[in-house]
């Protein structure tokens, strides 16, 4: 159908080359006068501010409690950590590089969530897949010798088994990858940090594709399957790493991901690319919103948004791009890890929500049987989103282990999934499925490395900051229940 | 009277054990509302599945414009332009309004979807309607009534162009004036050639809307018949038992079901 360019009081007569679908024929021409009350008006910015003071009195929160959450910590942790370590620039700078890598974890976790299933083997997969790149660099390029021909063997046919689950269910992306892992690992290549991350990637995508197609296509639940190979997978990290072993990350490039930073110049250019990006992106949205008569928010308020955004953006550059260093050894500059947040969180938002992947991916977690009987093939998008979260668990894997230097057999184990998950939850996103995005990971992961940071700063000692863990995770859930509990009442 | 748009002949249909289509014939003719009427259990519902390709049909045929198909999955149907509104609306709640007319159909390229196209496509739409109770189509279908809801799934079934519109108890949840709506959309749609299959349990919504009534009973069709020819009594009493004077199943005795 061809597009209008009517102003919004007309948009209802149809242009003379569009063809009228067969309701628009139906109906007797008085009855064609769009009649939507919001949709038709152009609403001012208090207008558009009382309309969001209203929606959150009915419970459509977002991220709104986290970000709350994350301010009141903030003034919390500064106030008593008295010898002021918290609030400075070195510590704010270590809080980004510490909780980079299970917030990565968590915005892959979202897509699995919002289909409403769950991941509980993305830890240790991506334990997995620092294991492999571990041992690679360990090891001279000589997978091989270091895992001993058999596991070689079995290692290089899971791989092979992987390429064709993701031709069977049709994720070509998925395909490509993982074969690309399957020629990494039996061609062999010398001891390259940059191949060994894509490796990492490609083991994280081929564990995707395992779990992918037996949750979508076998048919068994996600919470058994994942639970299965959380386990299994802690067993061949045990068998690549060995007994009581680590592997140390000796590479200057692997170890500058989460612990090195930009130069003051690519801080700044980071920050043209990144507030402008957001500028145009709001930009344009509002003028072909407006060009083409939809309704659109007050250009006021996005011009507010807009500022806000810069002028956050600016100060932080700045203040990061500062000495922030307490010895002779300068350290400034924008850690890297915000970068390669950003760049995932973007990319992830771009496919959830403007992409017909990411239509169907929320389709998929809001009414399954609604998704099927519109045409949407449901395996498919079932099983992909359990190979983003691996390939994001990867990525995550590579900085968390860049920060600590080495991967050790417990790497992924324990909490690194379970903080994942309640990064993604504190920050809005429903564990029934439909609901989230992307950004509310990357604010949920901020709520829980500034708790971490914060409590380890005050001396506490592991028991208080589990037990604050817990209890911050019980809020958010509380929050989201009685939310929705609100917008039950609220007619929703 | 026209030529029939679609037509089944001898389906049958099981799940495991249960035959729940008994050589069913039916026949659906573009510009009349045909309503399709049964107990509880007649397998109304599922003749509509087989027609949306949810369930493949076990033996028979299906002609769609006096060409055999087949009906194998959603798609195959929407590509003949046959539309199914389902009972259970089948509406993504947490998709707005526009998300949800052109789930699965969305226009635009894959990687970057035109939604300003979609939003007026569907405004137009459901303006065309005469949808005046929804204030925004960015609305989620969450926030709807249930009124509001099955107009969204009617707008969504005839938005793209529909030759054959199959509606499964389009006013069961509705108040009296929501109703009425729906009901003079449906006459409408059918006075615009398209072709129109109705299933109630409400006689007096058949009765009112309907060109044709085609009763099932316990998965055959015993009778489709002019609705004018017949009245509420014998239509209830082939709902019932199958038979009513000279119309429905021959003498019960010779049956076996």
């Amino acid at each position: 159908m061809a597009e209008t360019d009517a102003p919004v009081g007309t948009a209802a007569a149809p242009e003379p080359e569009s063809p009228p679908s067969a309701a628009e024929r139906a109906a007797p021409a008085s009855a064609r006068s769009a009649d939507f009350g919001i949709d038709t008006t152009a609403r001012t910015t208090a207008e558009a501010l009382r309309g969001y003071v209203v929606n959150l009195r009915n419970g459509e929160l977002g991220s709104l409690p986290a970000l709350l959450g994350l301010l009141a910590l903030f003034i919390l942790f500064t106030v008593l950590d008295s010898g002021g370590t918290f609030p400075s620039l070195l510590n704010l700078a270590n809080l980004l590089q510490q909780g980079a890598g299970q917030t990565i974890i968590a915005m892959g976790l979202v897509f699995v969530l919002l289909t409403g299933e769950i991941d509980l083997a993305a830890g240790t997969a991506s334990g997995l897949a620092a294991a492999v790149m571990a041992l690679h660099l360990v090891s001279g390029g000589n997978l091989l010798g270091a895992m001993g021909t058999p596991v070689f063997l079995m290692f290089a046919a899971v791989v092979l088994v992987a390429v064709v689950l993701a031709l069977l269910l049709r994720i070509w992306a998925g395909a490509v990858v993982s074969a690309l892992g399957l020629v990494l690992l039996l061609v062999g290549f010398p001891p390259n940090p940059w191949l060994e991350m894509l490796l990492a990637v490609c083991v994280g995508v081929v564990i995707g594709c395992l779990t992918g197609f037996l949750v979508a296509k076998a048919g068994m639940p996600s919470f058994v399957v994942t639970l299965a190979l959380f386990i299994a997978w802690q067993g061949v990290i045990l068998q690549l790493i060995g007994d009581g072993g680590t592997l140390g990350l000796r590479d200057p490039v692997i170890n500058a991901v989460a612990n090195g930073n930009l130069s003051t110049l690519g801080s700044w250019l980071l920050f043209v690319v990144a507030a402008g990006g957001y500028a145009a992106v709001l930009l344009n949205r509002q003028a072909s919103r407006r060009r083409l008569g939809l309704v659109a928010q007050p250009t006021g308020l996005v011009l507010l948004k807009i500022g806000a955004v810069v002028v956050l953006a600016a100060v932080a550059t700045y203040l990061l791009t500062l000495d922030r260093s307490p010895g002779q050894v300068a350290i400034a500059g924008v850690p890297y890890v915000v970068p390669i947040v950003l760049v995932l969180l973007v990319a992830g938002t771009y496919v959830l929500d403007r992409t017909r992947f990411g239509r169907h991916v929320y389709a998929v977690g809001g009414n399954r049987e609604a998704a099927r009987r519109a045409g949407i093939n449901v395996v498919r998008i079932r099983a992909a989103v359990f190979v983003i979260s691996a390939a994001f668990a990867a990525v995550g894997a590579i900085v968390y282990s860049s920060k600590v230097g080495s991967v050790s057999p417990s790497a992924g184990g324990g909490n690194t999934l379970l903080f994942a998950v309640g990064a993604a939850v504190i920050g809005g996103t429903s564990l029934f499925g439909g609901r989230g995005r992307i950004s509310n990971a990357v604010i949920g992961g901020a709520v829980l490395a500034t708790v971490n940071n914060g409590l380890g700063l005050l001396g506490q000692p592991a028991s208080v900051v589990f037990l604050v863990n817990g209890v911050v995770l019980l809020m958010a859930a509380g929050v989201d229940v009685l939310s929705r509990r609100r917008s039950a009442v609220a007619g929703r | 009277m026209s030529d029939p748009i679609l037509q089944l002949r001898g389906v049958n249909k099981s799940f495991g054990a249960v035959q729940v289509l008994h050589d069913v014939d039916f026949t659906v003719r573009a510009g009349e509302v045909t309503a399709l009427v049964g107990d509880n259990g007649a397998g109304k519902s599922t003749l509509v599945k087989c027609v949306a390709g949810i369930h493949p049909i076990d033996s028979g045929e299906v002609l769609f414009e006096g060409r055999p198909v087949t009906l194998n999955a959603p798609t195959d149907a929407a590509h003949l332009g046959i539309e199914v509104v389902y009972q259970d609306l089948a509406l993504a709640d947490n998709l707005d309004i526009v998300q949800n007319m052109f789930l699965g159909r969305e226009r635009g390229r894959s990687w970057l979807l035109d939604e300003a196209d979609m939003e007026q496509a569907a405004r137009r739409t459901l303006a065309s309607l005469s949808v005046r109770t929804v204030t925004s189509v960015r609305m989620p279908v969450a926030a709807l009534s249930g009124g509001q809801r099955q107009t969204v799934a009617i707008a969504k079934a005839v938005l793209w162009d529909s030759k054959v519109v199959l509606l499964d108890e389009p006013t069961a949840a509705l108040g009296v004036a929501q109703t009425r709506q729906v009901l003079d959309l449906i006459r409408r749609l059918a006075e615009q050639g398209l072709a129109v299959v109705l299933i109630s349990h409400n006689m007096a919504d058949v009765f009112e809307v309907s060109d044709r009534i085609a009763t099932l009973y316990l998965g055959r069709m015993v009778a489709q018949v002019p609705t004018k020819d017949v009245t509420q009594t014998q239509a209830v009493e082939l709902i019932t038992s199958g038979r009513s004077g000279e119309l429905g199943l021959q003498r019960p005795e010779t049956v076996t079901v």
